[in-house]
Parts: structure tokens; C-alpha cells; sequence
């Protein structure tokens, strides 16, 4: 087990390696530059700009550079935020993200699983319909409709809530409750939807039909056999999710004004900022196969038939 | 496994009780006056006036800092800022700013000599200020300086003694002053950005000459101001503090707007406009700015003024703006918008069997055998909805098909830059009242001048003008040169002026006016009793 830890780990290294690389060559591939404007820079200013930020140096020289500093740490200015580096700038989104995103999944894990449980335990009960429609209703129906939709409701109808913004610190729930609910609802739906599934199946396996067969308690099945062997559908997805989830979700952040790392991610492609994009890409991309490598040890807890060799 | 999914559960749990506590939000900053929040539309680049360059970051800009002049909140021309007064000399190519006795926010004073380094400072290659083409434009030797042409010496600035600040133009300029109150001529807290370098912006080590100072700076969350102690007018300044959100989306600030969270949004979201045009707080007027689309006048087939004065022609503007842009858009014939002691171009009017003429006179009677153009433009649903409606018209009018391309703004640039297009939507906004800021975009060695538009005669009025003090003679100049443009050369088809369209609730809110920069300084602001 602690040799393939260490195994995975280290294959993250290259994997990485080739994210970075890639990105950065393919971002300066886009048309146009960070200092392309309506109003054009004369060539003098451009010049002058682009001196500043080393951009007339070669590709190769520019990379060797950002890969130096990288390592040390260092990600560099952006272009557009231009009295921040990109470290500060992920230094204060971040924890609004994780902030939002840690919430939304688990509004989403306690829901869906117990709702996908009670789905499956009373299949075609009213529970189960309920539940499930519930369910595809949340993942058919965009964030941008559901969002402006609980603002209308919440905030502008019933005035229970403002309509966006966010509050650092104390007095926070107020601004976090409807971003969060509405991010919450497709992962919501998914997992739901998945553990009905599992459970289903799962309950009508020979092992449960053994178990009920030796007077096993229907608790002890639910708990120790049921719940553990359905969940690694639900555990394999959650991987994924828990990347997208905390990285932001752009939608959310601008309907709800909430200062998180998704702005950065999209407005950087945008504005061709190559540092912000490269910065928000290593986070991304660290957050997700550090997720993967989570889930694949999970696994192993969770299923007895997988080994680590 | 089920205890730790627990365990993690609960640690979750309490993180969330932690964070969001049990108190209220501290609102003890309401009780003491009037807090103005605004949406300010985006993230501001910078708090550093030699990198900014948009409109966000200049209306923060306004509150923090102040220039020889300031903008009258009226008229836009220059009212005296740092400079209590001014004159011209020497055929009116050399301005002497006398200026007040004031100091920074932190007890430093400001001299004529803090002028004399600012402006340098501002101009330097190494600084790569994006705006330094706006004094590169009008100051002796700037220009060389800023390219590195030349040293410092060679800039037409000086300090004649500790509050006297001489400036040697190109020319006689005569909008130099008004110019003046843009933020590329602002005064710079040298002391403040040599002890802290980059960070001087930061809350804690900014300095400023502005009626307000930086309280508070949270990256995509907001920025907030409260008063300048040392400023010399503060008894005019009567708002306990600015806080500026950066709200990107329309839809979301106008919901804000409605639920009362916010006292003023600068932009509406079109889709609402029916609504949004019923409100007592809405604020349209026209602003010194046009919508158009360019011709590429390298085009085999644009190359043709036949050509380009039918496609101008089968244009029904009244109804493009009546009917399709609904927000009180004004239909543009020329391309300078109207200004003070300025009439624009009469230009090329909707007129359809002159189109249909040229177009056959051009070789393609009844549009046949046009070749199929195509129009770009950036994506945005408004810019859609123009080129939807102007492809129909050319479809319905002259027979003829374009395609209609959008693309992501970047890109969109680097096309139209690169003179790589057919026809494009663009748009110009004034910075200041001048005609001249709208026609030199079109000069032959214009760094806009996108469709190469080059006409020698055009050029050579310009540069005429240039050299002309103000007065009638030198409008007429510019007017003809306008016409030249537009009305004889069609080098583009000006489609309507832009508007502005601000929210803020006048019976709530004195001191705010309407204006054609879109301009709305701090001072005298107040709520009405």
C-alpha cells in the first residue's frame, strides 16, 4: 500500500509537468496579446510594455523562466490585476472558493445520498418519485436559470436573503446560503441519482441475499453491506466533482458576486493574461489528479476485491 | 471508514459554524452619513494611474486622486483642481498653472516640482504607462522621451518656482486644459511609491490627493473609500464613504439596484430595457461616442466609393435604433457626435434609389453578381442584433448577402488590426471634446486606423488644424475635413451615437449630472435632506 502511494505520487510529477508545458505553449498560440485594446497602444508603449514583462524575450527563453520561478514557488505578475502577483491573487480567491465549494458538496453528499437511499430502499414509493424528479429537475435545468430564479425568490420576493454579494468572516451564512444551494442541486441530482442506482443493484446481489439468509439485523445490512458497496460509484464521481466544485463555477460567482477563483480562471483566457491562466490551470489541474490519486486509495477501503500492487 | 466519513462531517460542520459566527453584519459605518455603493462593472486593473486605462478603474480614479483640473460635473470642460488658476502665453503654446498650497494624504506637500516628476515619471519608457500617448500627444519633446528617443530634458515642463508649472505644448491645443483632467496627467505620490514600490496601491501604504483615500482593497469583492482629511475642498465633500463592487453582470447589479443594496448602476441590461425605461431613476443622454462599421478600403470590391455609399445608403438607421437598439440611441450620419461650437457632417442619409443606383452604376444592378462579404463583429447579443438587422437590410434593399461572423473579442482585435476583414462593427469614445479626438483615428498613420482609410487631402486639414488657435475658422477646418471623410469618401458607415444609461435616484441623490463624457466626480455629491 505505502509503495503504490509513493508510486502514484511520484507519477503526478510528469503528469503535471505536461499540463504546464502544454498550457503554455498553447495559450500563446490564441490570437492577440494582453495588451491587445480597441484603442491600440502606440508601438513605443507596446514596446515598452512588453519589455517590462519579458515578453520580447524567445518562447524558450520565457519558459526556462517561468518553469525557474515556478519551482521556487514564484507564479508570477498578471497582466491584467497589474498590482498583484498571480500568488496573491490565488491567496484570495481560493479560500472563497473552497469556502463555497465545501459547503455545496456537502449539501449535495448529505442529500443525495440520503434521498438516492431512500429512493432505492422504497423504490416507486412517493419518496422514490419525489426524490428522483427532484433530481432531474436539478440536472436539467441550468445554474443560470435556477440561480437568477432563487434571487427572484428569496431575495426580491420573500427578502429573506440579499440578492448577492459576500462577506468574508462573520456574519457570512447569509451570502454563502443561495450560492451554495444552487451550486449544490446538479451534484445533488448526480449523486442521488447514482446511489439509487448502486443501491438497487447492490441489494439484489447474492451477498445480501447471504447475509439475509445467515439473521443479519436489517440495519447491519444497510450500514456494513449496503452503504459501503454502493457508494464507489458515488465515491469514483465525487473525485471529479470535489475539483469542480472548489475551483468555482464562473456562473454562480458572477450571479452571486462571489470573489472565488472561477473569474480568474475564464477572464484570464480572455483577456490572454498568461500568468493568471498558467496560475489558475496549476491549481486546477494540482486539485484534480490530487483528487483522482484520493479516490483510487478509496477504493481499496471500500472494496475488498481491489489490491494494491 | 464510516466513523472518519463522520469525523470529517462534523469538522466540516463546525468549520462552517466558526465562519459564519452569530453576529450581524457591522453596519456601525451606515449611521454616520451617506455611503455611496456602486456598481463599478469590473475588477479594476489598477490602482496606480500610470496602469490603468479603463473606465472602472477611472471612476475609482476620481475618488482617490486630482490633477491640475478637474472635470466640471456639468460641462466637462476644466475647472481648477490642484491648479487654482491658469494662462496661455506665447501664442497660446505655453500654459503657466498656478497652483494651490496642499498637501498628500500623508502631510507631504505638493509642489510644482511634484508635478514636474509625476508627469516624467508617468511618461518613461520602463513605466510602459498605456496612456502616455494621450500627453505624448500634446507636450513638447514627450513623445521622444516616451520612446526613448530622447532624455527627460527634452520635455516641456518645469517648475518656475515651488507653485508655478509651466507646460510648452506642440501647439496652441486648445484643448489642452480640458485634456488635462484625464488621469494620464495626474500628480504621483513619488515619496509613497519610492518607499513601497509596487505595493504603494495597497491599503495601509496608499497615498493620495484625492478627496477620498483606500480604506479597503478585497480582490473581485470590492473597493471602498472614506474622506481625505487633507484635502483642501473636503468641506464640499459630503459622503461618509464610496464602496465599489465589481459586477460584471447587468442582470445581477439591476437586481441589486431594485432590492435597494446599491445607489447607482452606470449600465442596464438590455433584455429589461421596456421595464428599466419606466423608472424614475433611469438617466439616458447621448454620449460622446459613435457606432459603426468599417470598411476595409484595401477590399477589391470596397475599394469602390460607389460601392461603399450604396451599402451606406440602404441603411435604415431610424429604424435600427427605434426598433431594434430601443434605448434612445441617436442616428449617427456623421462621425464626430454633435459638441459645443461643432455641427457634424451631414454624411451619406438613408436614400434607396441613390443606393440602388451606385449599386448598379458600381456594376451590380439589383445586387447581382455581388460578391457574398462578411461582416465581423464581437460577440455580444446587442452587436448581433445591429448586424442581424443591417444584413436584412442589404438582403432586403440591394439584393445583395453578407455572412455575419462574431468572434471573441481577442481575436476579434487581431483581425481587425491586422486588416484582415471585410467590414467590421467598431466604436469610438471620446475623451475629450474635440472633434479632432474622433478624426485623427482616421489619419493615414494612425495606430486605429483599422480599414486604411488614407487620403492625403484629409491628413494634410488635420494637420492644419492642429496648428489652429480655437475658434470658428478652426472648426470649419475639421468640419471639412469630416465631410471629406464621410460624406464624399464614405470610409465608414456611422450607424447611430451611443447613449449612456445610468440608474441612480435623483430625489434621493443631489450633486449627480447627466453629461456627454459620462463623467460623475465626487465632489458635492450628497443625499438630498
Amino acid at each position: 500500500m505505502g509503495k503504490f502511494i509513493i508510486r502514484r505520487l511520484l507519477s503526478l510529477i510528469p503528469t503535471m509537468f505536461l499540463i504546464v508545458t502544454a498550457s503554455f505553449f498553447i495559450i500563446r498560440l490564441a490570437p492577440g496579446g494582453p495588451f491587445s485594446s480597441e484603442r491600440k497602444v502606440t508601438p513605443e508603449v507596446l514596446a515598452n510594455l512588453e519589455h517590462k514583462y519579458h515578453l520580447d524575450e524567445s518562447l524558450g527563453k520565457q519558459y526556462l523562466e517561468y518553469m525557474g520561478d515556478m519551482l521556487h514557488g514564484d507564479l508570477g505578475p498578471s497582466f491584467k490585476n497589474k498590482d498583484y502577483t498571480v500568488n496573491q491573487l490565488i491567496a484570495a480567491s481560493m479560500p472563497n472558493s473552497l469556502m463555497l465549494g465545501l459547503t455545496a458538496l456537502i449539501i449535495a453528499v448529505v442529500f443525495g445520498i440520503t434521498i438516492g437511499l431512500l429512493s432505492a430502499l422504497r423504490q416507486n414509493s412517493w419518496i422514490d418519485y419525489t426524490g428522483m424528479s427532484i433530481a432531474s429537475i436539478g440536472l436539467s435545468i441550468p445554474l443560470f436559470v435556477v440561480g437568477p430564479l432563487a434571487v427572484l425568490i428569496f431575495a426580491m420576493k420573500l427578502k429573506w436573503l440579499p440578492t448577492s454579494g459576500w462577506i468574508t468572516g462573520r456574519g457570512g451564512l447569509k451570502t454563502l446560503i443561495m450560492p451554495a444551494f444552487t451550486l449544490a442541486l446538479p451534484y445533488f441530482s448526480s449523486i442521488a441519482r447514482l446511489t439509487r442506482a448502486s443501491v438497487l443493484e447492490v441489494l439484489h446481489s447474492d451477498y445480501i441475499r447471504t447475509a439475509r439468509a445467515k439473521g443479519l439485523k436489517d440495519s447491519v445490512i444497510m450500514l456494513r453491506h449496503v452503504l459501503k458497496g454502493s457508494l464507489l460509484p458515488v465515491v469514483s464521481y465525487l473525485g471529479p466533482a470535489f475539483a469542480g466544485i472548489v475551483t468555482g463555477s464562473i456562473v454562480i460567482e458572477q450571479i452571486f458576486l462571489v470573489p472565488g477563483i472561477g473569474n480568474f480562471f475564464v477572464k484570464s483566457a480572455l483577456n490572454r493574461d498568461y500568468m493568471l491562466i498558467l496560475g489558475t490551470v496549476i491549481v486546477y489541474s494540482t486539485i484534480l489528479v490530487l483528487m483522482n490519486f484520493i479516490v483510487d486509495i478509496l477504493y481499496g477501503l471500500l472494496d475488498p476485491r481491489i489490491s494494491y500492487q | 471508514m464510516k466513523k472518519n466519513i463522520t469525523m470529517l462531517l462534523l469538522a466540516c460542520s463546525a468549520c462552517l459554524l466558526l465562519y459564519t459566527g452569530c453576529s450581524k453584519e457591522n453596519s456601525a459605518s451606515n449611521k454616520k452619513g451617506a455611503e455611496l455603493i456602486i456598481d463599478n462593472q469590473s475588477e479594476p486593473q489598477s490602482l496606480d494611474p500610470t496602469q490603468i486605462q479603463g473606465v472602472p478603474e477611472d471612476r475609482i480614479y476620481k475618488a482617490l486622486f486630482e490633477g491640475l483640473v478637474d472635470y466640471d460635473p456639468k460641462t466637462c470642460h476644466a475647472v481648477p483642481g490642484i491648479a487654482e488658476s491658469w494662462e496661455r502665453s506665447d501664442n497660446d503654446t505655453v500654459v503657466i498653472f498656478h497652483l494651490r498650497k496642499t498637501t498628500w494624504s500623508d502631510g507631504t506637500p505638493i509642489t510644482a516640482q511634484t508635478f514636474v516628476d509625476s508627469w516624467l515619471y508617468y511618461m518613461s519608457p520602463e513605466v510602459a504607462a498605456e496612456y502616455a500617448y494621450m500627453p505624448a500627444m500634446i507636450i513638447k519633446g514627450a513623445q521622444d522621451y516616451n520612446s526613448g528617443k530622447a532624455d527627460a530634458s527634452a520635455v516641456g515642463i518645469k517648475a518656475l518656482d515651488d507653485y508655478t508649472f509651466q507646460v510648452t505644448l506642440i501647439g496652441p491645443v486648445p484643448y489642452a486644459v480640458d485634456m488635462m483632467a484625464h488621469y494620464s496627467f495626474t500628480a504621483l505620490p513619488m515619496q509613497a511609491i519610492k518607499k513601497y514600490g509596487k505595493d504603494w496601491t495597497k491599503p495601509g501604504n496608499f497615498v493620495g490627493n484625492g478627496p477620498f483615500v483606500l480604506e479597503s482593497w478585497v480582490p473581485q469583492e470590492k473597493v471602498t473609500v472614506v474622506p481625505n482629511d487633507k484635502y483642501w475642498n473636503k468641506k464640499n465633500i459630503f459622503l461618509s464613504r464610496i464602496t465599489f463592487l465589481p459586477i460584471e453582470n447587468q442582470t445581477t447589479a439591476y437586481n441589486k439596484l431594485k432590492n435597494g443594496e446599491i445607489d447607482w448602476i452606470p449600465e442596464v441590461p438590455i433584455e429589461m430595457l421596456d421595464e428599466i425605461k419606466l423608472r424614475e431613476d433611469y438617466h439616458v443622454v447621448a454620449q460622446l461616442s459613435t457606432y459603426y462599421y468599417e470598411f476595409n478600403i484595401n477590399d477589391p470590391i470596397l475599394k469602390d466609393v460607389r460601392v461603399r455609399k450604396a451599402l451606406a445608403e440602404s441603411i435604415n438607421k431610424q429604424d435600427l435604433v427605434d426598433k431594434v437598439m430601443k434605448g434612445g440611441q441617436i442616428v449617427a450620419d456623421g462621425f464626430v457626435p454633435p459638441m459645443e461650437g461643432y455641427t457634424p457632417a451631414k454624411g451619406n442619409f438613408f436614400n434607396l434609389a441613390e443606393a440602388k443606383k451606385l449599386l448598379a452604376d458600381a456594376g451590380y444592378p439589383d445586387g447581382k453578381g455581388f460578391p457574398k462579404l462578411t461582416l465581423i463583429y464581437n460577440t455580444s447579443e446587442n452587436h448581433k442584433k445591429v448586424a442581424e438587422y443591417v444584413q436584412q437590410q442589404w438582403k432586403n434593399n440591394l439584393g445583395i448577402d453578407i455572412d455575419l461572423q462574431n468572434m471573441e473579442w481577442k481575436t476579434f482585435l487581431d483581425k481587425r488590426q491586422a486588416n484582415d476583414f471585410e467590414i467590421s462593427r467598431a466604436g469610438w469614445v471620446g475623451d475629450y471634446q474635440d472633434p479632432s479626438n474622433f478624426l485623427e483615428v482616421c489619419k493615414s498613420d494612425s495606430g486605429n486606423n483599422d480599414g486604411r482609410y488614407n487620403n492625403p487631402a484629409f491628413d494634410a486639414a488635420l494637420v492644419k488644424a492642429a496648428k489652429m488657435p480655437e475658434g470658428a475658422d478652426r472648426m470649419k477646418v475639421l468640419r471639412d475635413a469630416e465631410d471629406m471623410l464621410i460624406t464624399q469618401d464614405q470610409a465608414f458607415i456611422p450607424l447611430y451615437y451611443y447613449v449612456s444609461q445610468n440608474c441612480i435616484d435623483l430625489n434621493k441623490w443631489e450633486g449627480w449630472y447627466t453629461n456627454t463624457l459620462d463623467i460623475h466626480p465626487y465632489i458635492g455629491l450628497k443625499l438630498k435632506k
